[in-house]
C-alpha cells in the first residue's frame, strides 16, 4: 500500500513541475491585480480586452489562416508523397522516409534562417515565404502518420477493387482513401499544432507589419508584460490541447477497432 | 475435356529482379474446367495467376482470352475475377456493400443488386449476414463473401489464389465440397492456386504441378497420382519411396541389388531410371515372403492406417498399412509389377525434386 502511494505521489510530482508554469499562466491570466504575485481577485477583463485589441485580433486572424491554409496543403501533399512512397522498393521507401524524418528533428533556427535565405534572395518576405515554411514544417508529421496506415492497408484491397471492375482513380477514392483516412486526420491536426505552435520558424520567414500569435506575444512581451498576453497564451495552450486530445482520441479508436 | 480452350497462355516468359520465375510457359484452360495450379512456393503459380488477373504483365508472351490477346488489357478490363489468399474485403463496408461493389460499377439496377446479393449469399451459405462487418466475421465466413463478392459479376473465369490456406483442416475440407458444387452450379472456369497436394486431388479436374517456372506434369487427378512422369511430381504429390535404379530389359529393373519385375516396357537395356513405389503399395510379410528382407525401425498411428519405417538394403522404406509390425519386427517388402512406376531420369538441374519446407 504504502509503495503505491508512494508511486502516485512520484508521478503527481512529475505531473506538477511539468505543468506547474502553465498552471500560474493560467491563474495569471484570471487575476485582476497586473502584479504577478499578488491575487487580486477573479477577473475576464484580461479576455475580454483581448477582444477588442486590433493588434491582437489581426495575430489571430493571420494565424488561423495561415495555419488552416498550410495544415491543409501539407495533408494533401504529404498523403501524395505517402502514395508515391508505397509504390517504391523498401529500400528506396527507408532512403525517403529519413529524408522527411530529418526536417521534424532539425533544430527550428535552422530550417527558419535557411528559408529566410532562400526567399530573400529568391522572393519577398511575406505572408507566401511564411506559408511555404509552414508547408514544409507540416508535411513530415503527415507522412509520418499516413504512411504506416498505407502499409497496414493491404495492397491487395486496391488490386481487389481493380479485379472488381474499378478504375484505379474510383479504386483509389472508394477502397484506400476511407481506410487511411483516420491517418490523414490525425495527419492534419499534427500538422495543424504544429504549424498554430511554431515561433522560431515564423519570426525569420514573415515579412515586416505580418504577425501570428505568437510573434505578437513575443513582440508585446518585450515592450513590458501585459495580463492580456497570459490570456491569449491560455487560448493558445487549450486550443493545442484540445486538437492533441483529438488526435489522441483518433488513434485509440483505430487501436481498437484492429482488435475486434 | 473435349472442350474449346477458353485461355491459352502462349510461351509466357517473367522474371523478377533478375530472377527467371516463369520460362516459356503454355498452358491452355477450358471452359468448365476446375484447373489447379500445384507446386511449392515459388514456383511461379502465383505469377501464372496474376498474369491471368492482369495484375503482372510478363515480359514474354500473351494471354489469350476466348480468341483475343488480352495480354495489355488492365484488370479492371478482364472478364474475370479473383479471390485473394487474404479475402481482401473493403474493411470499411460490410458484407452487402462489399458484394455489390462490382455490381455498382457496373451501374446495374438497386433490384437487380438486391436479387444478386440475397442470391450470392444463399449460395456461400450466408443469409442474413448482409449488414455485417468483414471484421466481425470468421476467417470462412470471410472467405465465402470473398467468393460471392467475385462470382456476383458472372466472371467467365474465377481465379483463386490458395483461398482456404489461413482455414483449419475441418473448414476447409467443407469449403472444397462447396468450391466444386458452385463451380457445377455456376458453369464457370475455375483457375486455383494452391501447394497443398492433397486439396489438388480432390477438387480438380486437372492438375498442374509446376516446380521452378516449368510446368513437371498436367493432367486429371488420377493419372497424376497413378503416373507421375517424374521423381519431382512423384515426390510432390503423395508420400514415395524413390529409389535408383537400372533397367535391365522391358518389364525388369533391379533396385538395392535386387531384381524386381515391373510392367514398363521401352526404357532400353542396362539404363540408370528412377524408381517409384507408394507406401500404400508395399506388402510387408514374414522374412524371405518378399524381394528384400528388413527391420521395422518406426511407426506411427495415422488414424486410416499405421505408417512404418523399414530398413531393407541400405534404405528406408516408407510403407503404409492396417496392419502394425512392432519396432525391431523382422519382415520382407513384397510389391505388384503393376505398382512399381519406372521413369527416366531428370535430364536437367530443372526437373530434380527440392526439399519442399512446406
Amino acid at each position: 500500500m504504502v509503495k503505491k502511494w508512494l508511486e502516485k505521489c512520484y508521478v503527481g510530482l512529475i505531473f506538477f513541475l511539468l505543468y506547474a508554469p502553465i498552471l500560474i499562466l493560467i491563474v495569471c491570466s484570471f487575476n485582476a491585480s497586473k502584479s504577478r504575485t499578488v491575487w487580486g481577485g477573479f477577473t475576464l477583463h484580461w479576455y475580454t480586452d483581448l477582444l477588442q485589441d486590433a493588434e491582437v485580433m489581426a495575430a489571430v486572424q493571420t494565424s488561423l489562416a495561415l495555419t488552416t491554409t498550410s495544415a491543409v496543403v501539407a495533408t494533401v501533399l504529404g498523403t501524395l508523397a505517402c502514395i508515391g512512397m508505397a509504390a517504391m522498393s523498401q529500400r528506396k521507401q527507408q532512403a525517403v522516409m529519413t529524408l522527411t524524418n530529418i526536417p521534424m528533428l532539425n533544430a527550428d533556427i535552422v530550417t527558419g534562417i535557411a528559408i529566410m535565405l532562400l526567399f530573400v534572395r529568391f522572393g519577398t518576405l511575406g505572408y507566401l515565404s511564411m506559408l511555404a515554411a509552414h508547408i514544409t514544417l507540416g508535411v513530415p508529421y503527415v507522412i509520418l502518420n499516413v504512411m504506416p496506415k498505407l502499409q497496414q492497408t493491404s495492397k491487395s484491397i486496391y488490386e481487389a477493387a481493380l479485379d472488381l471492375g474499378a478504375s484505379p482513380g474510383h479504386a483509389f477514392l472508394r477502397v484506400v482513401l476511407p481506410d487511411i483516412l483516420p491517418g490523414i486526420l490525425s495527419g492534419f491536426l499534427l500538422a495543424f499544432t504544429i504549424s498554430l505552435d511554431d515561433f522560431v520558424v515564423t519570426y525569420f520567414t514573415k515579412g515586416a507589419g505580418i504577425n501570428t500569435i505568437s510573434t505578437m506575444i513575443y513582440q508585446q512581451v518585450r515592450r513590458g508584460i501585459n495580463p492580456e498576453m497570459y490570456a491569449l497564451s491560455t487560448i493558445l495552450f487549450l486550443t493545442v490541447l484540445l486538437v492533441l486530445w483529438v488526435v489522441n482520441r483518433i488513434s485509440a479508436k483505430q487501436v481498437r477497432e484492429t482488435r475486434v | 475435356m473435349n472442350k474449346k480452350p477458353l485461355i491459352d497462355l502462349v510461351h509466357i516468359t517473367k522474371s523478377f529482379d533478375g530472377a527467371c520465375v516463369l520460362d516459356d510457359m503454355s498452358l491452355s484452360i477450358h471452359e468448365n474446367e476446375f484447373l489447379t495450379l500445384l507446386g511449392p512456393s515459388g514456383c511461379g503459380k502465383t505469377t501464372t495467376l496474376r498474369i491471368l488477373g492482369g495484375f503482372v504483365q510478363p515480359d514474354q508472351g500473351q494471354v489469350i482470352f476466348d480468341g483475343q490477346d488480352i495480354t495489355q488489357v488492365p484488370p479492371n478490363k478482364r472478364n474475370l475475377n479473383t479471390v485473394f489468399q487474404k479475402y481482401s474485403l473493403f474493411p470499411h463496408m460490410n458484407v452487402e456493400e462489399n458484394i455489390a461493389f462490382g455490381l455498382k460499377i457496373r451501374h446495374k439496377s438497386d433490384a437487380y443488386i438486391r436479387d444478386k446479393i440475397s442470391y450470392a449469399l444463399k449460395l456461400v451459405n450466408l443469409d442474413g449476414y448482409e449488414k455485417r462487418m468483414p471484421s466481425l466475421l470468421s476467417g470462412g465466413q470471410q472467405q465465402r463473401v470473398a467468393i460471392a463478392r467475385a462470382i456476383v459479376n458472372e466472371p467467365q473465369v474465377l481465379l483463386l489464389d490458395e483461398p482456404l490456406a489461413a482455414l483449419d483442416l475441418k473448414l476447409r475440407q467443407d469449403m472444397q465440397y462447396e468450391l466444386i458444387r458452385l463451380k457445377n452450379e455456376l458453369g464457370i472456369t475455375f483457375v486455383y492456386v494452391t501447394h497443398d497436394q492433397e486439396e489438388a486431388l480432390t477438387i480438380s479436374d486437372t492438375v498442374v504441378v509446376m516446380n521452378q517456372g516449368y510446368i513437371q506434369q498436367m493432367g486429371t487427378p488420377e493419372d497424376i497420382y497413378n503416373e507421375p512422369e517424374n521423381a519431382f511430381v512423384a515426390d510432390f504429390i503423395g508420400d514415395s519411396n524413390i529409389l535408383d535404379g537400372l533397367m535391365i530389359r522391358d518389364e525388369l529393373v533391379e533396385i538395392l541389388g535386387v531384381k524386381l519385375p515391373c510392367v514398363d516396357t521401352g526404357f532400353g537395356e542396362y539404363r540408370p531410371v528412377d524408381v517409384v513405389i507408394r507406401p500404400e503399395d508395399v506388402k510387408l510379410g514374414d522374412p524371405g515372403q518378399g524381394f528384400l528382407d528388413g527391420v521395422v525401425s518406426h511407426i506411427i498411428f495415422k488414424g486410416v492406417h499405421y505408417e512404418m519405417e523399414v530398413m531393407a538394403g541400405g534404405f528406408e522404406w516408407l510403407v503404409q498399412g492396417t496392419k502394425a509390425f512392432p519396432v525391431g519386427t523382422p519382415v520382407s517388402l513384397s510389391v505388384d509389377p503393376f505398382d512399381v512406376q519406372i521413369m527416366n531420369k531428370p535430364e536437367s538441374e530443372d526437373e530434380k525434386a527440392v526439399a519442399m519446407d512446406e
